[in-house]
């Protein structure tokens, strides 16, 4: 065989693997529950001081599901999984699974490849909520979240809100509209955001770390708040896959196959921004998940939300813990960047791949 | 499978934008399987009076009804079981295949948790067999040709398996071979037994592929009737201001 034949069988054999897996996406769900096993397990023993994969498996058993496993580690061990690990590993999971898939829930009401679980505002009301946070000189925690965190929160949904009503609500407004005004908004809060910046002083550090996206001060109480909202709302985001397939082709079909456009985006637009929202107050803004997750996925399996929406979660969450891991092998660097440093190369092969919007 | 088609029926409908009005008085009855084409010059509101029919857009005054049953009592799922809206202009946000693209029309069928049945996927595979199309499975559809591209789009029409299919303007940007087998698929659609209301530019494709053509002029229905009863050249020069010795369909 010639050498260029080769290559054309080479092609032909990577198009019919990708083929392969497009017809089986539930194999492709389980790679990934297994890439996401073995991510968990990774996560948990590697650090500083690191623990045996056979020891941290026997002492989430032991912990967890009440198993008789015998005692082989030290007690400083034990506490190093179960107090600091363990959290931190999860709470990396269900950020990553929120972001991804309130990514391909914006990206899919906005028809926008582009658009990420920030592009609406949530990003800078997060922002400006938590740098306020970080300013007001009072110590309050409400279940267990610090000021910070709530008002990042609170602000990235308000964030949202005032978008979509000046926008014109979910009737009236066009997407070109809504993204516009989340532009316009966003700039708004940036304004506040480096004026909080600029009264910082001392404290500037603590804002730009939570800019920059963090796990470290993941711990349980946080975690118990956070995931009912993330998991919840994830849930109730795949239960309406059937609009976000609906509104592929449009407004107009959508409401043509039988969509109610106007209350299914109010309602999805809703339930992406608290999964955002939750994510965002967990662990400050962590790019490039909720873009890259869905994208690659979607180069997998085809635009199908019904596919795209659990195949992104676990992805997502695996790829959100193994960035972390990076991240704190690197010596606790912000985890954002990470996932930039990860993400942006990945992003431009991606649009290598295949063209973003085109007419049908 | 040769569903029965739906009967229309709008009565004085109206349909006003702001201190416009777009659509008045327009009144008529469309018996099922009937094949009607909808003509005009451009704002005579064509595509209001087809927004109006499949639900996009309430008339300001007036009813329609499908099959004796008022469009307003009618719940959206329900309505599109019954209308399948051949999509016009859209713009794809992702890459998808042809068969992905069908299978959106089966939508209003799909249980909402579940999703497409075994039935929905034969469904959507018999769209594509009666379109003539199952060549085109497993291609992208952004490398396929306009003409391609809008078979793609009946297909997912078809596979919605209304009774009335609506259709905007499909022969725009076709040549002239992807114009006549678009058409002559409704012609065979409306043999069929299925209502079938499009909106042409061109007459004399009107006149040939339609028995029956809706003359529509400054949001009214000037004219009703078999081509040769529409397409006067006297009409012609009111309507579209130009010498009727252009429309060949007159000739």
């Amino acid at each position: 065989m010639t050498t260029p034949e080769l290559a054309r069988g080479h092609a032909v054999a990577r198009h019919g693997r990708l083929e392969e897996l497009r017809r089986h996406p539930v194999v492709l769900g389980l790679v990934g529950l297994v890439v996401l096993v073995l991510a968990v397990v990774a996560g948990i023993a590697l650090g500083t001081v690191s623990v045996s994969p056979a020891d941290t498996v026997a002492i989430l058993a032991r912990d967890l599901l009440g198993w008789p496993m015998a005692e082989t580690w030290p007690k400083s061990t034990e506490t190093i999984v179960m107090e600091l690990r363990l959290p931190r590993v999860l709470t990396a999971l269900v950020v990553g699974l929120g972001l991804a898939v309130a990514g391909v829930t914006f990206q899919g009401l906005l028809r926008n490849p582009l658009a990420d679980p920030y592009v609406l505002g949530t990003a800078s009301g997060a922002a400006l909520g938590a740098a306020i946070g970080v300013l007001v000189p009072v110590q309050l925690a409400v279940l267990g979240l610090g000021l910070v965190n709530i008002l990042a929160f609170v602000g990235a949904l308000l964030a949202v809100l005032v978008v979509h009503q000046v926008a014109g609500g979910g009737g009236r407004a066009t997407l070109t509209t809504l993204l516009l005004t989340g532009y316009a908004v966003g700039s708004m809060l940036a304004a506040g955001l480096a004026m909080s910046m600029y009264l910082a002083g001392s404290q500037l550090r603590q804002i730009f770390f939570y800019l920059l996206g963090s796990l470290s001060g993941a711990d349980w109480q946080s975690l118990f708040v956070g995931l009912p909202v993330i998991l919840v709302g994830t849930l109730l985001i795949m239960a309406r896959a059937r609009s976000l397939n609906g509104l592929l082709l449009g407004d107009d079909t959508a409401q043509h196959l039988g969509v109610d456009v106007r209350r299914e985006r109010a309602i999805l637009l809703g339930l992406a921004s608290l999964v955002t929202a939750a994510a965002v107050a967990l662990a400050g803004l962590i790019g490039f998940v909720g873009l890259v997750v869905p994208h690659v996925v979607r180069l997998l399996v085809g635009p199908n939300a019904r596919l795209v929406l659990p195949l992104s979660a676990i992805f997502g969450g695996a790829f959100l813990i193994l960035a972390d891991l990076g991240a704190r092998v690197l010596g606790e660097v912000p985890v954002g960047i990470v996932t930039a440093i990860i993400g942006a190369p990945v992003f431009v092969l991606l649009l290598r791949r295949y063209r973003a919007g085109y007419q049908l | 499978m040769s569903l029965p088609g739906v009967s229309i029926d709008i009565r004085d409908v109206g349909l006003r934008y702001g201190r416009r009005d777009v659509l008045s008085d327009i009144g008529l009855h469309v018996e099922p399987g009937e094949g009607v084409c909808l003509v005009g010059p451009n704002g005579a509101g064509k595509s209001s009076l087809l927004r109006c029919l499949t639900g996009i857009v309430v008339p300001t005054r007036g009813s329609i009804a499908l099959d004796g049953v008022p469009l307003r009592d009618i719940e959206r799922g329900a309505l599109a079981r019954i209308i399948s809206v051949v999509p016009s202009g859209v713009e794809l946000p992702f890459a998808m295949r042809v068969e992905e693209v069908v299978r959106l029309g089966r939508i209003p069928h799909e249980n909402p948790f579940t999703g497409a049945s075994q039935f929905d996927h034969v469904a959507a595979d018999a769209a594509m067999t009666r379109v003539g199309i199952e060549h085109l499975r497993g291609r992208d559809v952004r490398e396929l040709s306009m003409g391609e591209r809008q078979l793609v789009l009946v297909a997912m029409a078809v596979a919605q398996g209304g009774r009335l299919i609506v259709l905007d303007e499909p022969t725009v940007h076709l040549d002239l071979r992807h114009q006549v087998e678009v058409l002559s698929l409704l012609a065979r659609l409306s043999g069929d037994g299925l209502t079938v209301l499009a909106v042409l530019h061109d007459l004399s494709l009107a006149a040939q592929f339609f028995p029956r053509l809706l003359l529509l002029d400054g949001g009214r229905l000037v004219s009703d009737g078999s081509p040769r009863e529409v397409l006067t050249p006297a009409r012609i020069r009111e309507v579209y201001a130009v010498d009727p010795r252009f429309v060949p369909a007159l000739a």
